[in-house]
């Protein structure tokens, strides 16, 4: 940003508004035609909020919880909730249960393609639902902890803590995945058909929380959000955050790169935003929503909240060879407009097109968002610190294996 | 008569035997196969939408349960809970009979149980498992 800004507003200004009621906020679908007709500038003017959201499988996701002690009292060192086995090397009644977990007697893939009907994204479904979840813990005994076997039902009521702690949320685009070999595949981007006979894609797209903000101006640790229908936080910047991706002249990523890490409690959130999802053959996951609210600062953040799909691409991926071994290689690039659409050409060839993002719910979570703010009961946070930008260095290093 | 969905069932003994097409040659009825699969322990099973006379419809289905074959009145159906449903849209990908559309302006997606041939990809292939097959 070297070139002096004509318009500039703060954080707190922007708050101050809100709590007068005198905020005016519109979605990121809303804020297109508002770009498009009155250019950067008048935009800036005119918005000082864009809403955003996005509603799709979130794989590194999970839940911290502490259950309370028992007495005699107990240092877990295994446990299982509904048979889902949960973290426990934590203190003595901490556990972090993972939304890709399976239970131990699931058949996983041995009878192909596994169903995969319930994991810890449905634990913790159950736990916001404020279901009984039945809970079997293990250990060895100590002198402060000689407890060494414990099976109770808990809920959300009686959990001391019970909060979302996701390493990574909300990519910033995605790989439009196809197959490209002779057999069908299961995949978490779900089933493909042989010789790219569909092709499936996962991203909110012009609605999308980091599409908006493409370099990460806004969005940084502190940045208060919806999460699962309820109010966290940005925590850090998401595992494999990767800001050197290739991007268009608009600053946009065209492949999967930035990433957020997030935070909320389950308390306040409701199974219409965060449920137990299972993906034919792969696993179980969790369905999350998230919505992030984009401060417009000034003109580059007008410009940039009025992208539309027709100005955002991905690339096509091949899952049948290409991505399970490590082959970075694309077919193509398609924009989110011809991807929502149905259908795409690939290789000269009609390719039918589905996504496992939800646009409805994304546009929901950026209506309930805006409805929030207009109301003053949401403030924005200010980031203490941002993620790590187009120019930071940061990439995404894959391993290599030594002994 | 409207057309109506019948699921039948073939145990191994019959599966060689030409039994479906009699009903066209004996009662006059008319069908479309919507679904036919055998299994791998060689037990068959058939959709079919069959349509005609009132009268020899009852008829046609007598021959086929004189025949061996399990007929089910309950017929299978699939429907979707509109609370687990999470308007993702990976059905749309699979449905081949249009009974799963989407209106591509919103991308809401909706399901017509009329149009469905009861293939079950959509089963499989929803996350949320909002496509589930019900006995009717």
């Amino acid at each position: 940003m070297t070139e002096e800004m004509k318009v500039k507003k703060t954080y707190a200004e922007i708050n101050a508004k809100i709590k007068k009621g005198e905020a005016v906020v519109v979605t990121a679908e809303e804020m297109i035609d508002i770009v498009d007709k009155e250019g950067a500038v008048g935009a800036a003017k005119k918005v000082d909020v864009v809403t955003t959201g996005t509603y799709g499988p979130m794989c590194s996701s999970g839940a911290f919880l502490n259950f309370g002690h028992c007495k005699p009292k107990m240092k877990v060192q295994k446990a299982w909730l509904n048979d889902v086995s949960a973290y426990a090397g934590l203190a003595a009644v901490d556990l972090y249960i993972g939304v890709t977990e399976i239970p131990e007697d699931d058949p996983a893939n041995k009878v192909y393609p596994g169903k995969f009907l319930y994991g810890g994204g449905h634990v913790i479904e159950d736990l916001v639902a404020g279901k009984d979840v039945r809970m079997k813990a293990l250990s060895y005994g100590t002198d402060c902890y000689p407890r060494r076997e414990l099976e109770s039902l808990i809920n959300l009521e009686g959990l001391n803590e019970c909060y979302l702690f996701n390493p990574r949320n909300a990519y910033q685009n995605y790989n439009c995945a196809v197959n490209l070999s002779t057999k069908m595949i299961y995949t978490y981007m779900g089933g493909l058909r042989p010789k790219a006979g569909n092709a499936n894609y996962c991203s909110a797209g012009q609605l999308s929380p980091l599409l908006n903000d493409p370099y990460y101006r806004t969005i940084g640790v502190g940045t208060r959000i919806f999460i699962g229908g309820g109010v966290g936080y940005v925590v850090a910047p998401g595992t494999q955050h990767n800001p050197s991706v290739k991007r268009g002249e608009n600053g946009v990523v065209r492949a999967p790169a930035g990433t957020i890490a997030t935070y909320g409690d389950l308390r306040g959130m409701h199974t219409r935003y965060i449920k137990g999802i299972s993906m034919q053959g792969y696993g179980t996951t969790l369905a999350l929503g998230i919505g992030v609210p984009i401060p417009i600062l000034n003109e580059e953040m007008a410009q940039a909240t009025g992208v539309s799909d027709e100005q955002i691409v991905t690339q096509i991926v091949d899952y049948g060879v290409d991505y399970p071994q490590g082959i970075a290689k694309s077919y193509g690039e398609v924009n989110y407009k011809e991807l929502k659409s149905g259908k795409i050409m690939i290789d000269g060839k009609e390719v039918k097109t589905a996504s496992l993002s939800s646009y409805p719910m994304a546009v929901e979570i950026a209506e309930t968002l805006k409805d929030w703010i207009l109301k003053g009961d949401f403030l924005l946070g200010e980031p203490q610190d941002l993620l790590p930008s187009a120019d930071s260095g940061v990439s995404f290093k894959p391993l290599k294996e030594r002994m | 008569m409207a057309a109506k969905k019948v699921l039948l069932r073939f145990s191994s003994s019959l599966i060689s035997k030409p039994i479906v097409y009699r009903l066209i040659k004996d009662f006059d009825l008319t069908f479309n196969i919507l679904k036919a699969t055998i299994r791998p322990d060689e037990e068959g099973e058939m959709v079919l939408e069959i349509s005609g006379n009132g009268e020899n419809y009852k008829k046609g289905i007598a021959f086929l349960k004189e025949s061996g074959v399990e007929v089910l009145d309950t017929e299978k159906k699939i429907t979707k809970d509109e609370e687990r449903c999470y308007q993702c849209s990976a059905c749309t990908g699979v449905c081949p009979s249009g009974a799963i559309s989407i209106d591509r302006k919103t991308m809401w997606v909706s399901f017509d149980p009329e149009k469905c041939i009861v293939c079950e990809l959509c089963v499989g292939t929803c996350p949320s498992r909002a496509m589930q097959v019900r006995i009717k």
